[in-house]
């Protein structure tokens, strides 16, 4: 019972080459170009991006809501994109999902919701109960039960949502921005209960988000869709401490700390503001004091944090590096030959 | 004004019934009739779950053409048609045919406001879940938009109360027909009063009724604002 399930290679979703062009009045949008991601079993994947990237249109598109205009969404290895009527419904039964704003039905009570999706199912009366009891005992609201949604907290009421979207034993939980519209401790507690979840029952989740917190406090891949693209894709420690494109920086950067202005004076080829990330071995080696020593520069630590990831730590240093020009270049050379990931900072780019 | 209390009792507590006789059934088949069509109309516009600009187009206009149509229009319109469904196109039943066919397009929009009213995320997650036409209908629309239904049904009955008095000056019955015959007629303005106070009482006891079951909904609910 209490051994932790680990993510299996197989992958569960699959989705090849999918695009989505919406036309409206003439004007054709795309949501989504040219998307393709794989999501292992077990696994907890989070695809993050801003406000109209297309993150919604996916996810949708993952759980059978919207068909995508061409490519393909596997599940199992059978292509869902296509499904009609009860095939789709019962493919439906096999996934759960949970909302921003809950969507409970306000004319049921705390169980009646939970009993919802196990009418669909067609569960017995006496099975209903007892499921209603256990999944209620799961995320904690055994008192609420004939309680109706209106009296309850966002925090409670994404709980019965969490409750309700595995009533049927699902193999994937889908949660579209699902703490976006609760505040930072009760993100915090949902998020705990979705790695529970996971860990215990070896659902696999798949989550949207805008939110950079989150992807670092339970996912373990992440994938940065910008424009309906996915820009960037990987492990989320590999993707934190090396990230590539501009947008992720941009989301890295915003769920940390803020660089002071006052840091940032003009460029010279004597002074570099740089931004270093550590992971893995490279956080056990002294290689500050070893880049003065071997390379005359002085390095002044300004601000340095410590975020911790699913899976390791990355620590970030902001120093400023003064001393000659091939000095500073010698040391970035070397920072490069230890897998230290860097950055030269300059003004307005954080 | 003479008060004849004798003549008042041997007539209203008849037609009270008669009019409460009439909106009553008329109600009941106006529902019968408006609420499925509410719902199609509902849930094939534009966007929603069974989406057919065909099937709505037409729909909307035959409820477009039945509530443009004055009441008293309508009535003597429909007498051939009263005449061929129920034999007669005099007396509380006949007016029912006429009530009928008035309120059930007026049944049918009311349902489709409140059906709207419920938000498109429940329903999307109502979808997800797995569900079919048929049970989002029946567990997720007409749950979710009971409150509203029920003061709508509640307006209808108001409107209907009205209407029977109209059916009731051209021989349909009900305290209408007594107010024309003994009121108007035969200057009878002690029958004509309280005949006005009988049908302020109904639409006023109707109402109430309407409003304590909207509210208890509500209140079970938890979505009672204020009190």
């Amino acid at each position: 019972m209490n051994e932790e399930k680990q993510p299996d290679p197989t992958p569960i979703i699959e989705i090849s080459a999918i695009s989505k062009i919406y036309k409206q009045a003439g004007i054709v949008t795309h949501a989504l170009r040219d998307v393709t991601l794989a999501i292992v079993k077990r696994d907890i994947y989070g695809i993050i991006g801003l406000s109209g990237a297309g993150k919604s249109t996916l996810i949708r598109c993952l759980a059978g809501l919207i068909k995508p205009s061409s490519g393909k969404v596997s599940f199992h290895n059978s292509d869902i994109s296509h499904l009609k009527g009860g095939n789709l419904r019962n493919f439906r039964l096999k996934i759960g999902m949970i909302f921003q704003h809950f969507n409970l039905l306000s004319s049921r009570t705390v169980a009646g919701n939970i009993t919802y999706p196990l009418e669909i199912a067609g569960v017995s009366k006496p099975e209903q109960n007892k499921r209603v009891d256990e999944l209620l005992g799961l995320v904690g609201l055994s008192s609420k039960k004939d309680v109706y949604p209106s009296s309850l907290s966002g925090g409670e009421k994404q709980r019965v949502g969490i409750a309700r979207a595995l009533a049927n034993h699902p193999e994937v939980l889908f949660c579209d921005e699902a703490t976006s519209a609760l505040d930072p401790r009760t993100t915090k507690e949902i998020l705990d209960l979705l790695k529970t979840i996971n860990k215990k029952l070896g659902v696999t989740i798949v989550l949207i988000t805008h939110d950079m917190e989150v992807i670092k406090r339970i996912c373990n891949r992440v994938a940065v869709i910008e424009a309906g693209k996915i820009v960037e894709e990987g492990l989320v420690s590999q993707v934190f401490a090396e990230p590539q494109h501009p947008t992720t920086k941009h989301f890295i950067q915003g769920s940390s700390h803020e660089i002071p202005e006052e840091f940032f004076k003009p460029p010279s080829p004597n002074r570099k503001l740089l931004r270093l990330r550590f992971k893995g071995t490279a956080a056990s080696e002294p290689l500050i004091s070893q880049i003065v020593k071997k390379y005359h520069v002085d390095a002044n630590i300004l601000l340095g944090w410590i975020d911790r990831l699913q899976t390791t730590t990355v620590g970030t240093l902001i120093v400023e590096l003064t001393g000659t020009a091939e000095g500073i270049a010698g040391a970035l050379g070397y920072l490069t030959e230890k897998t230290v990931h860097h950055e030269v900072l300059q003004q307005h780019e954080s | 004004m003479s008060p004849n209390i004798d003549l008042a009792l041997q007539l209203l507590p008849l037609q009270l019934w008669n009019t409460i006789y009439m909106v009553a059934v008329s109600t009941f088949f106006a529902v019968l009739i408006g609420l499925p069509i509410g719902v199609i109309l509902t849930i094939t516009d534009k966007g929603h779950i069974k989406e057919n600009a065909s099937l709505y187009k037409v729909l909307e206009t035959i409820v477009n053409i039945g509530r443009s149509f004055p009441f008293a229009i309508l009535m003597v319109a429909l007498i051939p048609f009263t005449r061929w469904l129920v034999g007669t196109s005099l007396g509380t039943t006949a007016s029912i045919v006429p009530l009928t066919v008035a309120a059930a397009p007026f049944v049918a929009r009311l349902i489709e406001t409140s059906l709207k009213e419920v938000d498109h995320h429940i329903l999307e997650a109502a979808i997800v879940m797995g569900s079919n036409t048929w049970q989002i209908i029946s567990k997720v629309l007409l749950q979710e938009a009971l409150p509203s239904i029920l003061s709508g049904i509640t307006l209808t009955i108001v409107n209907l109360i009205g209407y029977s008095a109209m059916a009731g000056l051209v021989g349909g019955g009900g305290l209408g027909q007594v107010a024309i015959q003994y009121g108007y007629n035969r200057f009878n303005t002690f029958i004509m009063v309280v005949t006005v106070i009988l049908l302020i009482l109904l639409v006023q006891g109707v109402q109430w009724i309407g409003n304590v079951a909207v509210k208890s909904i509500l209140r079970k609910r938890g979505k009672l604002i204020y009190e």
